[in-house]
């Protein structure tokens, strides 16, 4: 099923059992922040793991899919399900805008490239009156999903976040198992060889781009909404740092290994949150840990240990 | 009568100044094997770049079946069947043998954008990959992970890879380099048997393979033809004698 393994898919029912029955156990608004985190992580992971190009620049693409759910939501009164795939089309397309210019490049001067122009898209959020600078855009309204599902209570929309995460995790599944997904692994693994077979490597890292800023964008969206506010941190180069730390955290390159970074990160933010500027040193600390000691990530490690892909 | 399939007139690149390739023109015959050889660094590799556009020339143009591909994009160049392996064995490491070749195989579906169909569409490769690894001299190995497999294997599967696409002319990067001796032969009968219907031009630093399969042999030194012929006539011109003396391999 999904072209998951037999260990990917004992795996994955584990992951569903525990996002169905972690509601009824632990606080919903955090593990929204998981799921939201998580897809996040899991398309940024589609360039990095299976393109083998780094992004520093993917807070774009999160930050504006919330500032334009957050938008509409608040200006337009739409529904939430089309305002969040507002956010997705706008990561796509902001997707194609940067990817256009930067994915000629690699290694190095992608991730340049990426962060620079991330870092534009950032002045633009800060000046643009319709981001309201430095407060951001507040109190915006959960709304209703298909017309009567009233997502201001909790559980509901949690259902729904569930629903968005599970839907784009096995979308990015279905991408890196398809035809087109073969010679994104054929261009992580040689390029100048996939060019040889007459793959215009250019025009597939760019398709795959736009798919993984278009998650993003709904993950960006669907955060906005969960918390009714959007603002400036998501579009942050900080937040572009995070994703790439969560997700080599977990595991770059593994199924499960982004889901997994985001628990560990989240909870982290969460838990250390009231020793301020320590989160800040601890994820540091974290970071060369993982960079010196483990570098497969969480997942990758068990996977190794296990003799299994993940 | 002869036809030509490849031919360069005056193709130069230089590097910041340094002239790698210096004015080559080069005709190769449709249907034979021809050979480029030279010591270290006369640039053949670079010709190679240039042929498949992998680089673009400083000078000069490149005509493939009579049309001017010079300045096409390599990928293109490689759809209208002229392909290249490289010096250093091209696989793909962390594939299993049979997907290296369904990779190639799969070009015949055009261009592969389909991200929410599933692998198993790609399944009705299986069968010409398992015969493309089974006539290379790699039968059984189609799940092996590439990575794992010894040199010469892998040079095999390039091969394999190669001939997927079915080109009508194949451009060889010392296809023997780094080989056992056992391995080289197999190599060389490899290519007798893939030659039917197909050019070749090969880079090859072993005379004696050069020897055996070629049919025109083109000597480069510092970018420059020197000689070209068959073995007979390359191998007594003293010019060709004194600048292989002059360099430590060959
Ligand atoms: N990208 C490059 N930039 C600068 N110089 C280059 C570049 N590529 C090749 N050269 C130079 O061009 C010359 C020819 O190199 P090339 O690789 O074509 O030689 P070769 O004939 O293939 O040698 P070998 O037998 O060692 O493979 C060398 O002096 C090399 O240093
Ligand atoms: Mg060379």
């Amino acid at each position: 099923m999904f072209g998951f393994s037999r260990p990917q898919l004992i795996a994955f029912l584990a992951m569903l059992a525990l996002i169905i029955v972690c509601p009824f156990v632990v606080y919903p608004v955090f593990l929204m922040r998981v799921l939201c985190m998580a897809l996040f992580a899991c398309a940024f992971n589609l360039m990095i793991g299976y393109v083998g190009l780094l992004s520093f620049g993917h807070a774009a693409f999160f930050g504006m899919g919330g500032y334009v759910t957050a938008w509409t939501m608040k200006v337009w009164h739409l529904d939430a399900s089309i305002a969040i795939l507002l956010g997705g089309v706008t990561g796509g397309v902001l997707g194609l805008c940067l990817g256009y210019l930067a994915i000629r490049r690699s290694g190095i001067y992608f991730a340049m490239i990426t962060l620079a122009l991330a870092q534009m898209v950032y002045f633009f959020c800060l000046e643009a009156p319709f981001t309201g600078g430095e407060d951001g855009i507040q109190q915006v309204p959960r709304g209703h999903l298909f017309g009567f599902i009233d997502l201001s209570n909790d559980m509901t929309m949690y259902a729904l976040v569930a629903c968005v995460f599970l839907g784009g995790f096995l979308l990015i599944h279905r991408i890196i198992h398809s035809p087109f997904g073969q010679v994104l692994k054929g261009i992580r693994e040689n390029e100048p060889r996939t060019t040889s077979l007459g793959y215009r490597t250019d025009d597939y890292k760019l398709i795959a781009f736009m798919l993984s800023t278009s998650l993003t964008g709904i993950a960006g969206g669907t955060k906005a909404l969960v918390f009714g506010i959007a603002t400036l941190t998501d579009v942050n180069s900080s937040t572009s740092g995070e994703i790439v730390l969560t997700t080599l955290l977990g595991g770059l390159g593994t199924v499960f290994g982004p889901v997994m970074g985001s628990v560990v990160m989240v909870s982290m933010e969460n838990y250390l949150a009231q020793f301020g500027a320590w989160v800040t040193v601890t994820q540091g600390v974290i970071f060369m840990f993982c960079v010196l000691a483990f570098r497969r990530g969480i997942i990758g490690e068990i996977g190794n240990f296990l003799k299994l892909k993940l | 009568m002869t036809d030509t399939i490849l031919e360069t007139a005056g193709l130069t690149r230089e590097f910041s100044g340094f002239v790698a390739v210096d004015g080559v023109s080069l005709r190769v015959e449709t249907g034979t094997i021809h050979a480029l050889i030279g010591p270290n660094g006369a640039g053949k590799t670079t010709c190679f770049n240039l042929l498949t556009n992998f680089l673009t020339p400083t000078r000069g143009t490149i005509k493939f079946k009579g049309e001017d591909i010079t300045g096409m994009k390599p990928a293109m160049v490689a759809r209208r069947g002229l392909v290249r392996s490289f010096q250093i064995s091209a696989v793909f490491p962390h594939l299993t043998a049979l997907e290296n070749v369904r990779l190639a195989l799969q070009r015949a579906r055009g261009a592969s954008f389909d991200f929410w169909r599933p692998e198993t569409a790609l399944n009705v490769y299986n069968d010409r990959a398992l015969e493309l690894l089974h006539d290379v001299g790699l039968p059984d190995l189609g799940n092996a992970v590439v990575a794992d497999l010894p040199y010469g294997q892998k040079r095999a599967l390039e091969i394999a890879t190669t001939l997927a696409l079915d080109p009508e002319m194949m451009l060889l990067d010392e296809p023997t380099a780094g080989m056992a001796h056992g391995d080289v032969d197999t190599i060389v009968q490899l290519i007798k048997r893939i030659r039917k219907g197909r050019t070749i031009l090969m880079v090859e630093h072993n005379l004696s393979v050069v020897e055996g399969l070629c049919d025109t042999i083109t000597v480069l030194t510092r970018g420059r033809i020197l000689a070209e012929g068959d073995y007979a006539t390359v191998s007594k011109n003293p010019e060709v004698i004194a600048a292989y003396l002059g360099s430590s391999d060959a």
